[in-house]
């Protein structure tokens, strides 16, 4: 026990010594969460757009009075002819026009029917889909509001209520994956490299013609990173909480239960890697590659899993870092308990111990 | 097996694959000795030294050191031999006392007995100002004697030196060869591989190792008489040319 304390302590020395990790440790985690909380984003907050009324009578004001006065748009520019827009575009002043026919009113009381053509800049998909559609919302808003006073045999609303995340905060996306993310950075690259460090130096070497046993020493050189991580993880949940507001809806003892669980699946995998390399550089790049990449594309931290084509869907099944997402999902947002979640939990388990295994043997051959 | 022996090799051998790197040696070593193992790089002196430092398993043949055997007993060798590569592999960031407490503190050295050996060791090599600096930050030849230093820490009865002066200018050459004979006096067995000859001539006996054979093995002056040669370099580059 005495070595074994000495050698954290040493662990310790290391890392606190050397500025590079200890940016990759604490500077990394904040810096991720809060570009991701604030820059980038999916909800979109006063987009400029532009209006082209042929009719410019009663309905159309009170329309284009109501879409000014949400807090989604701003109405940037009045344009006056069709050959306007496809200027306004080009300038890059607004993402969308709103173009009302001629006669307006006239025909929505003629022939009970009227179009409102919304031209939106797709050269950024996702926020084109967004606009038209909260668009689509306004208009169909102010219609039911109209209608109320008319008699119609029947009518079908739908009402569509976002559930679990009710505002579409796109944080409440972002927090569960980069908690992946940086969970699974500290634990598994910081791991293989100060295990292939010591590789590097030779002092891997004096360290196993020692009496310290080989495991030992893999326990001696994990065991910090257990810690931090685990420290890492606290102040996410830390910052979602105050600056996002983002609430955890269910057990934070299980939470922390599973994240130690996905924290030593990705120190297994650190381990694992530190065996194939023999230098700090071939280590820090098979972690970014081997384990960053997928853990950002194929997780469903950023692009959804099914509408993944399917060879893609079966390999996210490979990732420990997919099944660690939908638990924090489950936990931060749906407030679940570990009832529904044990599937996964399982999952990730047996994942966990195939690691362990796998590198525990793969040490062994090394050492002979 | 004889008592005066702390190192007793019988057809050690060592296959990788079809690849033979060691092949059957045979050799002891005498309480107190200074035995160097000399060969070119790639004759198999290092995988030598790893089986008998208990880090890889010899593939025939046995070995007993410190009278344990290399092959079922690796735990028990390890507490008593010492081992210093030829990367001198201290942790740079690090301080030169810290180094001492972390590697007296992996050999099981109670708190007492290091705070008495590091200042016993920061007085012999007189290192008062800097034992408080980071090992990066001190020239190559310190880093070697403070790696010796940490390598005798707990007292062992053997001590392997692979190559300890690697890259090191002569005149600190020369003062580590006065620490490895007052470390023999004291009785420690150095079990040291180099190829520099001058190195050669310092040694007790001398073996040297061609292609993964051991092809000559007794005194420097003995060695120098059998080849009718007048230096250690002349007897390995007969040896080497066969």
């Amino acid at each position: 026990m005495k070595r074994f304390i000495g050698f954290i302590t040493k662990e310790f020395y290391h890392i606190f010594r050397d500025r590079r990790s200890l940016f990759i440790l604490f500077g990394m985690p904040i810096v991720q969460i809060l570009l991701f909380g604030f820059a980038i984003t999916n909800e979109i907050n006063n987009v400029d757009i532009a209006i082209l009324d042929h009719s410019k009578d009663a309905t159309t004001k009170e329309i284009i009075n109501k879409i000014s006065a949400s807090k989604y748009f701003s109405i940037k520019q009045l344009i006056e002819r069709e050959d306007d827009i496809e200027a306004v575009f080009k300038k890059g002043k607004v993402k969308a026009v709103l173009n009302f026919e001629k006669d307006f009113s006239k025909n929505l009381v003629k022939d009970h029917k009227a179009t409102v053509q919304i031209i939106t800049d797709a050269t950024d998909p996702n926020t084109a889909n967004t606009i038209s559609n909260y668009v689509s919302s306004i208009l169909q808003k102010y219609q039911q509001e109209q209608n109320k006073a008319i008699t119609i045999n029947y009518i079908i609303v739908p009402q569509p209520r976002m559930v679990y995340n009710p505002e579409l905060k796109s944080v409440y996306m972002f927090v569960p994956g980069v908690m992946t993310i940086i969970l699974m950075l500290v634990s598994a690259m910081m791991t293989s490299i100060s295990i292939t460090r010591e590789k590097e130096l030779g002092t891997m070497e004096i360290l196993l013609v020692s009496p310290i046993k080989p495991f030992q020493v893999i326990i001696g050189k994990v065991f910090p990173y257990i810690f931090l991580s685990i420290i890492n993880a606290i102040v996410i949940v830390l910052l979602s909480i105050f600056i996002f507001k983002m609430p955890v809806q269910g057990s934070l003892f299980l939470l922390g239960l599973e994240s130690v669980l996905f924290i030593i699946s990705a120190l297994a995998l650190g381990i694992l890697i530190s065996t194939i390399s023999a230098t700090q550089q071939t280590a820090m790049m098979i972690s970014l590659m081997g384990l960053m990449l997928p853990v950002i594309l194929l997780s469903g931290f950023i692009f959804p899993i099914s509408s993944m084509p399917l060879p893609l869907q079966i390999i996210s099944n490979a990732i420990p870092a997919k099944w660690f997402i939908i638990i924090l999902k489950g936990i931060m947002l749906k407030g679940v308990g570990l009832q529904f979640i044990w599937k996964e939990t399982l999952i990730l388990l047996g994942m966990t111990v195939f690691f362990i295994g796998l590198s525990v043997k793969k040490y062994k051959i090394r050492l002979e | 097996m004889n008592n005066t022996n702390v190192i007793q090799a019988e057809g050690l051998t060592k296959m990788f694959g079809d690849f033979t790197a060691v092949n059957a040696i045979t050799f002891e070593v005498k309480k107190g000795e200074i035995f160097g193992f000399l060969g070119a790089n790639g004759a198999g002196k290092t995988t030598a030294i790893k089986m008998l430092i208990g880090i890889s398993n010899p593939t025939s043949g046995q070995a007993h050191v410190a009278g344990f055997d290399v092959s079922t007993q690796a735990e028990d060798i390890k507490k008593n031999i010492g081992y210093m590569s030829q990367k001198f592999a201290l942790y740079d960031d690090l301080t030169v006392k810290e180094n001492i407490t972390f590697f007296g503190g992996i050999y099981g050295l109670t708190k007492i007995k290091i705070k008495e050996k590091t200042k016993e060791l920061i007085e012999d090599l007189g290192l008062e100002e800097v034992a408080n600096q980071l090992v990066g930050s001190l020239p190559l030849g310190w880093k070697q004697k403070i790696s010796f230093s940490v390598a005798l820490l707990h007292e062992p009865k053997i001590v392997f030196l692979d190559e300890p002066t690697g890259g090191v200018d002569p005149i600190t050459r020369r003062q580590f060869w006065e620490m490895i004979y007052r470390a023999s006096h004291q009785g420690t067995t150095i079990f040291v591989t180099t190829h520099y000859m001058d190195e050669a001539e310092y040694c007790d006996r001398v073996s040297i190792m061609v292609n993964g054979k051991i092809e000559a093995l007794d005194t420097p002056k003995e060695l120098k008489k059998q080849f009718q040669v007048d230096s250690m370099n002349d007897v390995f580059l007969k040896l080497a040319r066969g």
